[in-house]
């Protein structure tokens, strides 16, 4: 059964429609990443399955009791709360000491339990993150661009991380990525979002739908070419570029 | 219960109540950058006062309920077409002032409004330390009861939603905080004042806290040290007693600002 379902989902932020009909659902222990431009309302719609936003029309249905580990895209901690990595990984719900080292090693981090979070570099700052969202065992963890502030190694090996962590824990992954190729290939759906739902399917379904084409041009042929299903695409785009 | 009959130690224990529970809530008002929230709430206190006299009910209540008031009034207005600033801005300065012109209607009643300005702490009696000490115990066991939420939403409000809390509710939760120590404290340390007693001791403890917790508890005891210092240092020059503490307050943050420099002037 589905942990979430949205059906007919509408929000509306000042006066903008953010969000329209948008119908998904996601399965338990699936990996679902949605690409879209900037502005097309990906981080609205992760926020309104947390309940952090109300749906204008529609509705986001979650399975009873289900449990989210949530990344969100940016966390700034202000200069005047001090808190240390451990302290941290106990809210909202205090974990033993040796729980809390798993967590961090399992996020690849194990030293950093004494260390303060506002001085943590970018990408230590995203595994303390993960570590944390990975300690309700969560049913379903909610990534929003997840790596940025990572070079190109480190957000593979956080992707690699993800996909252990799934096999470990079983859980359902939604993801939101601006880094294709990696993400992609490593999906079992992926849900093209400008608004609205343009097309979703199975990767390689997408990578070739002329929606998808239309939203990202041929910028994103480079990166596809790392990408296994790279061989379906039809070439006559390069000639236009 | 002789101690109870000095007006000295009903004073000190009014200081120390109120130091006790501002030293948490303080620290919310600075890591949340509320501290013009806390100053709105405060300066409502005294259309409070007037309201209490005007209808001749206790001065608690009429703070505690006009207080309330206005911290609900800028909770529900947030976010709906002025920013925060601008809102607290008109809020706090009307209710200062409507407070100021009511009191001057009161004729009949020789009101010092100087005692609710800046605090008439040997004025303290024991009803009143009663009143001090169980919104002290209120303020106390609602930040105990609350504290992993209203800390989970302080660091970030959808990390907060993702666990299932409603950090909207946690906020409503700190406002009443506020607004119950606004009343209990404004006869103590008065109304102008009351959030330096809240600020500073937080900001001294800053850099000498690795938790959020230690935090609170070093503020704690900055709080309580300044009250009481506070208290003696005025009885003994003659000073106004609100003010001196502050001032004692201030030493402490100085201090604490100068020692954290030449340390980290050392580490380099």
């Amino acid at each position: 059964m589905s942990l979430v379902e949205i059906g007919n989902l509408g929000i509306r932020l000042g006066g903008n429609t953010v969000l329209n009909d948008v119908d998904m659902h996601v399965g338990s222990g699936e990996i679902i990443t949605i690409v879209g431009p900037n502005g097309s309302g990906k981080t609205t719609l992760l926020r309104a399955i947390i309940g952090a936003i109300k749906p204008s029309m529609g509705w986001v249905k979650k399975s009873a009791g289900l449990r989210i580990g949530y990344v969100p895209q940016r966390l700034h901690i202000d200069e005047t709360l001090p808190i240390t990595v451990r302290r941290f990984l106990s809210l909202p719900r205090s974990v033993s000491d040796s729980v809390a080292q798993d967590a961090l090693a399992t996020a690849g981090v194990e030293d950093l339990g004494m260390q303060q979070m506002t001085g943590l570099s970018g990408g230590q700052f995203q595994r303390v993150l993960l570590a944390r969202a990975l300690l309700g065992r969560p049913q379903l963890l909610l990534l929003d661009e997840a790596t940025q502030g990572l070079d190109q190694p480190g957000s593979a090996a956080f992707y690699r991380q993800i996909e252990t962590v799934r096999q470990h824990i079983g859980c359902a992954v939604l993801m939101v990525s601006h880094e294709l190729h990696v993400v992609m290939a490593a999906s079992d759906r992926v849900i093209c979002l400008n608004g609205h739902i343009c097309c979703h399917g199975a990767p390689g379904q997408v990578a070739t739908a002329p929606e998808y084409r239309a939203l990202f041009g041929t910028g994103t042929q480079g990166a596809l070419a790392l990408y296994q299903h790279e061989h379906t695409h039809s070439h006559d785009h390069e000639t236009t570029a | 219960m002789t101690g109870l009959d000095s007006f000295l130690v009903r004073a000190l224990l009014a200081g120390v109540g109120v130091a006790i529970a501002a030293a948490p809530l303080g620290c919310f008002v600075v890591w949340r950058r509320m501290a013009y929230f806390g100053d709105a709430t405060a300066q409502a206190a005294i259309l409070g006062v007037a309201l209490a006299l005007a209808f001749s009910t206790s001065i608690f209540l009429g703070v505690l309920v006009v207080s309330l008031l206005m911290a609900i009034a800028v909770f529900g207005l947030t976010g709906r077409g002025y920013t925060m600033d601008t809102l607290l801005g008109v809020l706090s300065h009307c209710a200062l002032a409507f407070g100021l012109v009511a009191a001057s209607f009161l004729s009949g009643v020789r009101i010092d409004l100087m005692a609710y300005l800046f605090g008439d702490i040997l004025a303290v009696g024991k009803n009143d330390l009663v009143v001090i000490w169980g919104g002290v115990g209120l303020v106390l066991l609602l930040m105990w009861w609350r504290w992993s939420a209203l800390l989970t939403s302080t660091l970030n409000p959808d990390l907060a939603y993702a666990a299932g809390m409603d950090p909207r509710r946690e906020q409503l939760i700190l406002t009443v905080a506020l607004a119950v120590v606004v009343a209990v404290a404004v006869k103590v340390i008065g109304a102008l004042l009351i959030v330096a007693l809240l600020i500073i001791p937080a900001a001294t403890a800053r850099p000498f806290s690795k938790t959020p917790e230690q935090m609170v508890l070093i503020a704690t005891v900055i709080g309580g040290l300044s009250a009481a210092g506070g208290l003696q240092v005025a009885y003994r020059f003659d000073t106004p007693t609100g003010p001196t503490i502050v001032c004692l307050a201030a030493v402490f943050f100085a201090v604490s600002t100068v020692g954290s420099l030449i340390r980290g002037r050392a580490m380099n």
